[in-house]
């Protein structure tokens, strides 16, 4: 296992020299987070429950970062590196298969947690953001989260027979995702047809999950989320296990 | 005790028998080259001695272990170049370098490596930035970074120009001449005729012949050509007479001489001499690989 701390390290650096997957980890909610602080600030208002807008906004974007990470990063890169043979020249080595695996989800969630670590900063730095929740408790949700999403972008790139089918699925599949289930624009501004909708999408569970830990509620309260995320935690990495291809 | 033994190899895609009862041996040191067309089952063999797919049927042994069970420890010992093998484009010279000598218990070390690949300058280069003949260099020193005891280097020299390719030539057998063995499999027979010690010739999944190209050309019992130019024609009885021609063909100011046996060429400057007759650019061509490879499945090889 001697490599592992390495391929680490590699994964990193190669996730940091490429510009698409920097901007969307670590640029895009910060932005939207400067955008949205100018424009409406981060006053308390009786809409959002007597907190502000930066406020529900922060737990919000770590489910948009955990979406562009889990729909586009994975699923485009797994299958780029699959077609291209890179897949194949690491099982020349006596490296394990599981040990190249766990690498590079080592390396998305170091990233991930990054990105969701400048967007803190960035609330509180910017806007005096507001934190009543228990730190482990939102380290620990925000695991569960990103680990079941990465499970799916897995399983896309599994599934899809070529890279580019992976970009264009995990696309798909990403953006209703950002925009439907209150990740980008608060569920308290949606519709209610589009709430309805957006029971059906996981990242609605991670952004009312992570909202309500944000604000000091107890697990107790959203064991339903818990429940479903594990869920596709399991039934996530059981079938990207299975869908898995080398080459 | 040979490095490599394959004892009636079988492996099909559906219905089509890409490896079909193939056996060899081979040995300590040598430059073990497969030939082919494209399809004949090449990368299918080497593939299987590497432990990247499971045979139908047959024994193989490579250094001694099962690719399919002891996997892990035999590639501790080999290296690998794969014919569709790549890295990110993203990852430097160095980088990788370091990387994949990570993953094993004795690596080189591969700064010399760097630079008798001669890719020192390149070391910080991003591999997708590298020309096909450096990219190719970088593949061979990942094989060799864990000093292997077998390299395997399938479709080495595909795509790269005549220049960048004598450069891979030589670099082969350099590691043959530190005491490796190297398993390759190539598509070009001159490439197969120059590199290898022993080869054998495949096509439709079978061996069709196996020995040192020097063997299978001289087995092949084929005739020396003798070419050269006349200023005016000259009859063919003349070049009939000589002992060993066996036909002549002539165009215009050129004339080909057919034959077999050794001193053939002697034989014919002494007849041009005594004949005084005028010639220039003169030359011999020995039957090649090529044309045992169409002596033996009856079909030109192409690329």
């Amino acid at each position: 296992m001697r490599g592992l701390g390495k391929l680490v390290l590699m994964q990193i650096k190669l996730y940091l020299r490429e510009p698409a997957a920097i901007f969307f980890t670590v640029i895009f909610a910060p932005m939207l987070l400067v955008l949205f602080g100018a424009i409406y600030g981060n006053k308390p208002s009786p809409f959002f429950g007597g907190r502000g807008t930066i406020d529900i906004s922060v737990p919000s974007y770590i489910a948009l970062i955990i979406i562009s990470v889990g729909f586009m990063g994975i699923p485009i890169a797994t299958a780029a590196n699959r077609e291209a043979g890179v897949l194949r020249r690491f099982r020349t080595t006596p490296l394990r298969p599981a040990a190249y695996i766990l690498a590079n989800i080592a390396a998305y969630y170091l990233m991930t947690l990054a990105g969701v670590i400048v967007l803190v900063i960035v609330g509180k730095a910017g806007y005096g953001m507001r934190f009543s929740g228990n730190v482990l408790s939102c380290w620990l949700g925000f695991t569960l989260s990103a680990l079941a999403f990465f499970a799916l972008g897995y399983l896309v790139a599994g599934l899809a027979p070529t890279a580019r089918i992976a970009q264009a699925v995990g696309m798909i599949l990403a953006f209703p995702m950002m925009f439907l289930g209150g990740a980008t624009i608060p569920m308290e501004v949606l519709p209610q047809s589009v709430r309805n909708f957006g029971r059906f999408i996981p990242s609605t569970y991670v952004v009312t999950l992570m909202r309500g830990l944000w604000s000091g509620e107890s697990w107790a309260k959203h064991l339903t989320e818990a429940a479903i995320l594990g869920g596709v935690l399991a039934v996530g990495m059981l079938l990207a296990a299975r869908t898995f291809r080398w080459e | 005790m040979q490095v490599i033994t394959v004892d009636n190899l079988r492996k099909a895609y559906g219905d089509v028998r890409a490896v079909d009862g193939v056996s060899f041996e081979i040995r300590p040191t040598e430059i073990f080259g497969m030939v082919g067309p494209n399809g004949a089952g090449k990368t299918t063999t080497i593939e299987c001695l590497e432990g990247l797919r499971r045979p139908d049927s047959g024994k193989v042994h490579v250094l001694g272990l099962d690719p399919q069970r002891q996997g892990y420890e035999l590639r501790q010992r080999i290296g690998v170049q794969l014919q569709e093998g790549s890295l990110p484009d993203r990852l430097r010279v160095g980088e990788a370098m370091e990387i994949f000598a990570s993953f094993y218990q004795k690596p080189v070390q591969w700064r010399p490596l760097v630079e008798l690949l001669g890719l020192a300058d390149k070391f910080k280069a991003p591999f997708g930035k590298l020309s096909g003949g450096q990219k190719q260099r970088l593949l061979i020193g990942l094989a060799l970074v864990n000093d292997p005891e077998l390299v395997f280097l399938d479709e080495l020299t595909t795509g790269l120009d005549p220049q960048a390719r004598r450069a891979m030539w030589d670099m082969v057998k350099g590691i043959r001449d530190r005491g490796k063995t190297v398993f390759l499999t190539t598509h070009y027979m001159e490439e197969a005729e120059h590199l290898c010690d022993r080869l054998a010739i495949i096509d439709h999944g079978k061996i069709v012949a196996l020995d040192s190209p020097q063997n299978l050309i001289a087995g092949l019992d084929a005739e020396n050509r003798v070419v050269f130019s006349v200023k005016e024609k000259i009859d063919d009885a003349f070049f009939r007479k000589i002992p060993g021609v066996t036909r002549v063909g002539q165009s215009q100011d050129r004339v080909i001489i057919y034959g077999k046996g050794d001193g053939l060429l002697v034989r014919i400057v002494m007849a041009l001499e005594s004949g005084r007759i005028h010639f220039r650019d003169l030359r011999t061509e020995q039957p090649n690989l090529d044309d045992v490879f169409i002596a033996l499945t009856g079909k030109e090889m192409r690329d």
